[in-house]
């Protein structure tokens, strides 16, 4: 007979398991995996280092900016302390892999790979992914895609010095004529191999979600978080393969002469950033899109109340990832459109407030009257309410086409993407991360450090980022080592800032080190009764074959309840 | 009741589903490379960035006899993609010409080098909502131009502003409009590149 979520019981089922729920050997089981708890595990290790990575690179920025003049650059770029032009450039190369760190290394294989492969199929009651094997490939491409970038570092990328210096947009004609060396090639050629794995890992989670949902899992029974990765994943496939267009002209364009974005051959550089922005503008939602589906569940649970307005919140997210490919113009407002086109790409931006203003208030009015417990999971939560709001507003202020002219390129910008970014997608991710470690472990963190962790870390981030919208306002470009005088003050606090988030990262992986050694054992749900989704059915960590019998969901649980009615 | 479990049937599924995603990625890889003739379609027929507009003979006399009363004053600009060893400027700075009236205005070209060049100018009007209504009847910038070394040539544009601009909210008060040049050194097409590179490691060898 079928195993319901009434009779289920996967506790037991782990045990009379045991038999068959032996692991492959150490090198077939991390290298070969085709499991989507272990390749997610991967993800996660992997998102942790190239964020080490990366957000190093941000300290050697932000040491730089902390006082006015050219300091520490020239000993990055093994230069004399006299040659601007080679700590000019060294500088170029390091927001160049800070950004496509960030976005493609850290923040997507979290998100994605991370959570998304950990998760979706233990909420929708499947099994596995629908193609393990093709799982493993999108990991060790991202995998690939990363040492190609990192190697591109150390091969010369101009005239000047080694390392692709063109940003994370990758603009011709700088990255065209402007940097000859091969570094720029083996960047762009990580982004090629990152999109793959990404397209691949869109495919698998689409096909997933639409074919192995457990018996009466319908589409409106899903947990917010299986939609957010579902919309997620559509956001990929249509958007990565123009970046991959646009980008594999840049390498024809760069060695094979052809003429795409380059005037001389009836080119245009401005078709180069509206290919770019027809992918970045949804890659920005790709990047946030799973952390409003984490956050979802997140609240839910430590409210003790089913989320308020599912159907609104599902059909929002499609809505932002809809109208998401309709407004990429609102990045170049100065390159020259005309102003019906201003207006237009105006309008449109501003629309996508509306969804995600929809996704704001049912959050709170989920929180509103429940009972709600501050657990670690929780504060991160609610930090992420606040500052992501913080971001959409400057988000608002940059979307009027007249006003951008004026903040377009400076630290206003700047502030606008990392309250959304570091902040927004970020917290999410802390939240995430809190609320299913003991699942994913089965060990409990320490919820004091976890809390130290998020006052210290919102208190560093915030003095980084706040400083940066007055350095924007009052002129201040982005993309420059120096500045003037005038700018010293707000530069000074926020690298200060620097600093206290740092700190906070110490804490963060003294609790990791706390739970792994010392850590009390995690039982099947630690959350309590708002945690209703089916992951907390199985135990701590899962067994390693789950759902070998399907879970039904019955007509009678709710959009959000997929407990057994009798435990 | 059966024991629910996934089964080939399931298999089946996925492999259709799969490859339906890898198809619309295909398709929008094809959209991106579409895009580049989209693109230059769409900037040609609507005049986008200040993309200016050829006409015939005819369209130039009908729209002659539609001549406003007003004038209208044009800059003329000129500049070289670095690369370019030749002397490049207008022969006016500005005229004023009566809108809907063709007129004709002249650049000079002088190869600086000591090798002939093949140059192809580029070019673009600002205001940019003006490009949909400046009209080129004639324009060395149809064609590529071939100078030899120390070479000078006078080299007219024939164009003339569409009356309907004055119908226009968005530009109709705007009293001058730059017309802008720049000329670069005309990159050969791909295969004929790839042909004189093969030749000359056939003489290298
Ligand atoms: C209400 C929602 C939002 C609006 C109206 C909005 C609007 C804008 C605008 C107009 C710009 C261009 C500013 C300029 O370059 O001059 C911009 C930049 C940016 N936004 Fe947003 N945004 C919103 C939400 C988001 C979200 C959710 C994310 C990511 C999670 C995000 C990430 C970025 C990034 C990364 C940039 C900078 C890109 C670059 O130039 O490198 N934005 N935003
Ligand atoms: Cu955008």
């Amino acid at each position: 007979m079928a195993t319901t979520a009434d009779n289920f019981a996967p506790a037991a089922e782990a045990t009379h398991d045991d038999h068959h729920d032996h692991k492959p050997s150490f090198f077939a089981r991390w290298f070969m995996s085709t499991n989507h708890k272990d390749i997610g595990s991967l993800y996660l290790m992997f998102a942790i280092v190239a964020g080490i990575i990366g957000g190093a690179m941000s300290g050697v920025m932000r040491l730089e900016l902390a006082e006015p003049g050219i300091q520490y650059l020239w000993w990055f770029a093994g230069s004399d302390p006299a040659d601007i032009a080679a700590a000019g450039h060294m500088w170029n190369v390091f927001i160049t892999g800070h950004g496509l760190i960030m976005v493609f290394f850290m923040v997507m294989p979290a998100m994605i790979g991370g959570f998304g492969n950990w998760f979706v199929p233990l909420m929708i009651g499947a099994p596995d992914m629908a193609f393990p094997r093709m799982n493993n490939i999108s990991f060790w491409l991202t995998v690939v895609g990363f040492l190609s970038l990192l190697f591109s570092l150390f091969v010369p990328g101009n005239s000047i010095g080694n390392g692709a210096g063109v940003g994370w947009t990758v603009y011709a004609p700088l990255s065209t004529t402007g940097a000859p060396g091969p570094a720029v090639d083996f960047a762009i050629f990580s982004l090629h191999l990152a999109g793959a794995g990404s397209i691949l890992g869109a495919t698998n989670f689409i096909t997933t979600i639409f074919n192995m949902r457990a018996p009466g899992m319908t589409l409106h029974k899903m947990p917010l978080f299986v939609w957010s990765v579902l919309v997620t994943a559509f956001l990929l496939l249509l958007a990565l393969p123009v970046l991959a267009a646009a980008i594999t002209m840049l390498l024809t364009d760069r060695n094979f002469g052809t003429t795409f974005f380059d005037p001389a051959g009836g080119g245009d550089p401005v078709l180069y950033q509206h290919l770019f922005w027809f992918f970045g503008h949804p890659e920005v939602y790709i990047m946030i899109l799973p952390g409003f589906g984490m956050i979802s569940q997140i609240i839910a649970t430590f409210s003790r109340k089913p989320v308020f307005g599912y159907l609104g919140m599902a059909y929002a997210m499609v809505a932002i990832g809809v109208v998401g490919f309709i407004v990429w113009a609102h990045h170049m407002y100065t390159v020259g459109l005309d102003v019906n086109t201003k207006m237009y790409f105006t309008a449109a931006t501003m629309v996508i407030a509306v969804p995600t203003g929809v996704k704001i208030f049912s959050w709170i009015a989920t929180m509103w009257g429940g009972s709600m417990e501050f657990k670690s999971p929780m504060v991160w939560a609610l930090g992420f309410i606040f500052l992501f709001t913080v971001g959409g507003v400057t988000g608002v202020v940059l979307a009027n086409g007249g006003i951008d002219d004026n903040l377009h390129d400076t630290y206003y910008v700047v502030a606008h993407f990392h309250y959304v970014l570091s902040m927004g997608a970020v917290f999410s991710m802390f939240a995430g991360f809190y609320y299913w470690f003991p699942k994913m472990s089965g060990r409990m963190h320490s919820e004091l450090l976890s809390h130290l962790h998020f006052w210290v870390f919102f208190v560093g981030v915030n003095v980084i980022f706040f400083p940066q919208h007055f350095l924007g306002m009052n002129g201040m470009p982005r993309r420059y080592p120096d500045y003037p005088e005038a700018f010293a003050f707000w530069n000074q606090v926020s690298s200060f800032g620097y600093v206290i988030m740092a700190a906070s990262m110490l804490i963060f992986f003294a609790n990791l080190a706390y739970a792994f050694l010392a850590g009390k054992k995690a039982a099947n749900n630690p959350w309590g009764e708002g945690a209703t989704t089916l992951e907390w059915t199985l135990t701590s960590p899962p067994p390693y074959h789950q759902f070998e019998t399907l879970p039904v969901i019955e007509d009678h649980h709710d959009y959000h309840d997929h407990r057994p009615v009798t435990a | 009741m059966v024991a629910a479990t996934f089964s080939s049937d399931t298999d089946r599924k996925n492999a259709k589903t799969g490859a339906l995603a890898i198809i619309g990625a295909l398709a929008m890889l094809g959209m991106g490379y579409a895009a580049v003739p989209l693109y230059d379609l769409f900037c040609r027929v609507t005049g986008f960035g200040g993309t200016t507009q050829v006409a015939t003979e005819a369209q130039a006399n009908a729209a002659a006899s539609f001549a406003a009363t007003r004038d209208i004053s044009i800059r003329f600009d000129a500049s070289l993609s670095r690369d370019m060893p030749w002397e490049f400027a207008p022969t006016q700075s500005t005229d004023t010409v009566r809108i809907g009236q063709r007129d004709i205005a002249t650049y000079i070209a002088k190869n600086e080098s000591s090798e002939p060049i093949t140059g192809t100018a580029t070019f673009n009007v600002e205001p940019w909502q003006a490009g949909v209504y400046f009209h080129k009847i004639q324009c060395f910038c149809f064609t590529e131009q071939t100078l030899q070394p120390g070479e000078e040539v006078t080299m007219p544009v024939l164009y003339y502003i569409d009356p309907a601009i004055l119908e226009d909210d968005t530009i109709a008060d705007v009293e001058q409009i730059t017309l802008s040049y720049t000329f670069h050194r005309a990159k050969e097409p791909v295969a004929s590149a790839l042909e004189r590179s093969n030749s000359s490691s056939d003489q290298a060898s």
